[in-house]
C-alpha cells in the first residue's frame, strides 16, 4: 500500500507577520516557521497505518527552500521517501492552485491513501484535502477521528468522522484522501538517531515540469482569489474590571449579563 | 462573465432533517443581491427537497433550485458536489454562500475544484465592491490579529463559506413564497465512493459552534473535576462547555470541546473564560464573541485585554456564586 502524506510548513503563530501586499501573500522566507500542527497528526496516522498494514510512506510538501525542514523531520520519524515541490512558479498559490499542484504530485506518486491535516494554521481554509480528492476522483474523508479498518485487497476503508452532533461511520472506496482531526493519535517525536540520519539525506526536489503541471494553473497565476487588504481589527471596547467582595461581583455581573437579554 | 446572476445560499440538511440555521445567510444574501440588482436564491439537494425549498422561501429566497434523488438521502461529498456543479453550469449564479459547517466546507471545496473557481473561507464580513461589483470578503487571519479582505475577480461564481452566527437570522414569514425550480441530476450508486454506515449521536447536547452562551475552562481548572463547576454554570445558562487546549491536552475534557486555533472557532453572544490565561491560539477561536467575561487569578493574564468584564479571582469561588445568583434571578 502506498501512503502519501501532504504536510505544510507554516509561520509560527507567535511570529511577527510579514506580508507582501503587492502579491497578496506571505513573505514566508522572513518568518519563523514550524510544521503545521494538524499535519503532525496526519504523519503519525500514516506511521500507525504502515505499522498495522504494511506499506510505503511518501511525504510531500510544497514551499520555498526552507520548507524542506518539515520533510527532514518526517525522515527522522522513519518515512520511506520525501519530495519537495519547489518552483518559483508555485509561489503565491491559493487553495485552488495548491490542491491542483498537490494532486499532480499525488498522481505521480500513485497513492492508495493520502493523509492530510484538517487545515493549516496560516491559511486555515480547510479546503485543500477536499479539493485533492475532488480533482483525483478519490474518496473525500474529512475530520477523521478514527480509522476502523483498511481492506487493501478489497480497496475499502472504514472511518469515523467527527462532525456536528456526533460521529459518522463511513465506508468508502480506496484510493481516498483522509484529513485527520486532532485527537486521532498522539504524534511521536523523532529520536536522535533518526534526526542524524535525516540530516544527511539529499532531499529530492520536484519542479513544475517534473510533476507535469500547467503553469497557468499554479502559483499566483493559477490562484483566483487575492488578498487586497490587510488591516488590524478595530480594538474591542475597553472592558470593565469588576471589584468588591465576591458577593458584590457576582450580583453585579449577573445583572449585567441578564441585561444583554441573551439568557433565557 | 456578465451572464452570471443572483446570490445563492446552500440549504443544509442531515439525513433529510433540515438544518434551520442554514437560513441565516438569506438575510445577507438579500442585502448583497439588493446592491447588485439581482435576487437572493437558495439551493437544496436531498432525497425529498421540496418542503425544504418551500421553507427557504419563507426566509426570503425568491427562487429555490431543488435537486431530488435517492442518492442524496445523506450528505456525500462526491454526489452532492457533482449535483451542485451541474446546477451551477445550468443556472450560473454570481455568488454562492455556504455556512462554515463541516458539510458546507466539504461541499463548497469539492464543488470549487470541479467548477475550477476560487473559494473564500470562513468570512466574517461580506460586501460588494462598488466599482467592480465583486464580492468583498473579510476574514480573520493569523489567529485573528489581522483582518484580510479577499476578492476573486478571475472566475464565477464567486464562492464563500461564512462563519456561523456572524449574520442575523432573517424573520420567517409564511406569507412569502419562492419560485421552485426543480432540476435533476442522475448518479449511479456504483459510481459513488462512500456510504454512511451509522451515526453515533454525541452525549454532549449543545453544539459548541451554534451555542449563544459558552462557559470555558482552562489550565487554571487544575483538575478534571473543575469542569463540574463550569458545567453547573453552563447548565443554568443553557449554554455549552468549552475548553482551552491546555485543559484538553491534560485529559480533563474531550477534544470536541476545544476552542482555539487547533479546536473550534466560536462566536457566542456570551463567552465566559474561567482559568484561561488567553494565549493567542485560544483567542483565535473566540475573540469575536460579543461579550467576553474573564475570571482568572492572575491580574496580568492576557485574556483581560479583550474581556468585556474582568474578574480577578479563583473560579472555584466565583463560579458557584454566579450559579447561585443566576438561579435566584432567573427563578430556576
Amino acid at each position: 500500500m502506498k501512503i502519501a502524506v501532504c504536510i505544510k510548513q507554516v509561520p509560527d503563530t507567535e511570529a511577527e507577520v510579514k506580508w507582501d501586499l503587492q502579491k497578496g501573500s506571505l513573505k514566508r522566507d522572513d518568518m519563523d516557521s514550524v510544521s503545521n500542527p494538524f499535519d503532525e497528526f496526519a504523519l503519525e496516522e500514516a506511521l500507525l497505518t504502515k505499522e498495522k498494514y504494511d506499506g510505503e510512506i511518501i511525504v510531500i510538501t510544497m514551499g520555498p527552500d526552507k520548507a524542506q525542514d518539515v520533510l527532514r523531520n518526517a525522515l527522522a520519524l522513519g518515512v520511506d521517501a520525501v519530495y519537495h515541490l519547489n518552483d518559483p512558479a508555485f509561489a503565491g498559490s491559493d487553495a485552488l492552485a495548491t490542491s491542483y499542484t498537490l494532486a499532480k504530485a499525488v498522481e505521480k506518486v500513485g497513492a492508495d491513501i493520502v493523509f492530510c491535516g484538517k487545515q493549516s494554521t496560516d491559511g486555515a481554509t480547510g479546503i485543500v484535502s477536499s479539493q485533492i480528492a475532488a480533482r483525483l476522483g478519490f474518496s473525500q474523508l474529512n475530520f477523521v477521528s478514527k480509522i476502523e479498518e483498511i481492506d487493501e485487497a478489497g480497496k475499502k476503508i472504514k472511518v469515523h468522522r467527527s462532525i456536528e452532533g456526533g460521529v459518522e461511520v463511513v465506508d468508502a472506496k480506496l484510493p481516498a484522501v483522509v484529513s485527520v482531526a486532532k485527537g486521532i493519535n498522539e504524534p511521536r517525536l523523532p529520536n536522535l538517531m533518526g534526526i542524524r540520519k535525516a540530516a544527511k539525506v539529499q532531499i529530492p526536489v520536484w519542479n513544475a515540469g517534473e510533476i507535469n503541471v500547467d503553469t497557468a494553473k499554479v502559483g499566483t497565476a493559477g490562484s483566483h482569489g487575492k488578498v487586497i487588504e490587510l488591516t488590524t481589527p478595530p480594538p474591542r471596547a475597553a472592558g470593565e474590571m469588576l471589584k468588591g467582595d465576591i458577593e458584590e461581583i457576582a450580583t453585579s455581573l449577573v445583572s449585567k449579563l441578564i441585561d444583554l437579554k441573551v439568557i433565557k | 462573465m456578465a451572464d452570471y446572476n443572483d446570490v445563492w445560499v446552500y440549504i443544509e440538511h442531515k439525513d433529510g432533517a433540515l438544518s434551520p440555521m442554514s437560513f441565516e445567510l438569506l438575510g445577507v444574501a438579500q442585502t448583497l443581491a439588493g446592491e447588485l440588482g439581482s435576487k437572493a436564491c437558495a439551493f437544496v439537494i436531498a432525497e425529498n427537497a421540496d418542503e425544504m425549498a418551500k421553507e427557504a422561501g419563507y426566509y426570503g429566497a425568491s427562487k429555490v433550485y431543488a435537486i431530488n434523488g435517492s442518492s442524496f438521502k445523506t450528505f456525500r461529498p462526491d454526489a452532492y458536489s457533482k449535483a451542485a456543479a451541474s446546477l451551477i453550469n445550468n443556472y450560473k449564479p454570481d455568488i454562492i454562500l455556504y455556512r462554515s459547517t463541516t458539510q458546507g466546507l466539504e461541499l463548497s471545496a469539492a464543488t470549487a475544484a470541479l467548477v475550477d473557481v476560487g473559494l473564500g473561507a470562513d468570512a466574517i464580513g461580506l460586501s460588494i465592491d462598488s466599482g467592480s461589483k465583486t464580492l468583498k470578503l473579510t476574514r480573520a487571519a493569523f489567529g485573528g490579529s489581522y483582518l484580510a479582505t479577499y476578492m476573486n475577480e478571475k472566475s464565477k461564481p464567486q464562492m464563500a463559506t461564512v462563519r456561523p452566527k456572524v449574520f442575523a437570522m432573517p424573520e420567517r414569514d409564511a406569507s412569502k413564497s419562492a419560485e421552485i425550480v426543480k432540476d435533476s441530476f442522475a448518479v449511479a450508486e456504483d459510481d459513488l465512493r462512500s456510504k454512511v454506515a451509522q451515526f453515533m449521536q454525541s452525549e454532549i447536547a449543545v453544539n459548541l459552534v451554534e451555542a449563544d452562551i459558552i462557559v470555558s475552562g482552562g489550565r487554571g481548572m487544575g483538575k478534571a473535576e473543575g469542569f463540574a463547576v463550569i458545567k453547573a454554570l453552563a447548565d443554568v445558562l443553557g449554554g455549552a462547555v468549552g475548553a482551552s487546549r491546555a485543559a484538553v491536552d491534560s485529559g480533563w475534557i474531550s477534544v470536541e470541546q476545544q476552542v482555539g486555533q487547533t479546536g473550534k472557532t466560536v462566536k457566542p453572544k456570551i463567552y465566559i473564560a474561567c482559568g484561561i490565561s488567553g494565549a493567542i491560539q485560544h483567542l483565535a477561536g473566540m475573540r469575536t464573541s460579543d461579550c467576553i467575561v474573564a475570571i482568572n487569578k492572575d491580574a496580568e493574564a492576557p485574556i483581560f485585554k479583550i474581556a468585556s468584564y474582568a474578574i480577578v479571582g479563583d473560579y472555584n469561588q466565583v463560579v458557584p456564586k454566579l450559579v447561585d445568583e443566576f438561579k435566584k434571578k432567573l427563578n430556576k
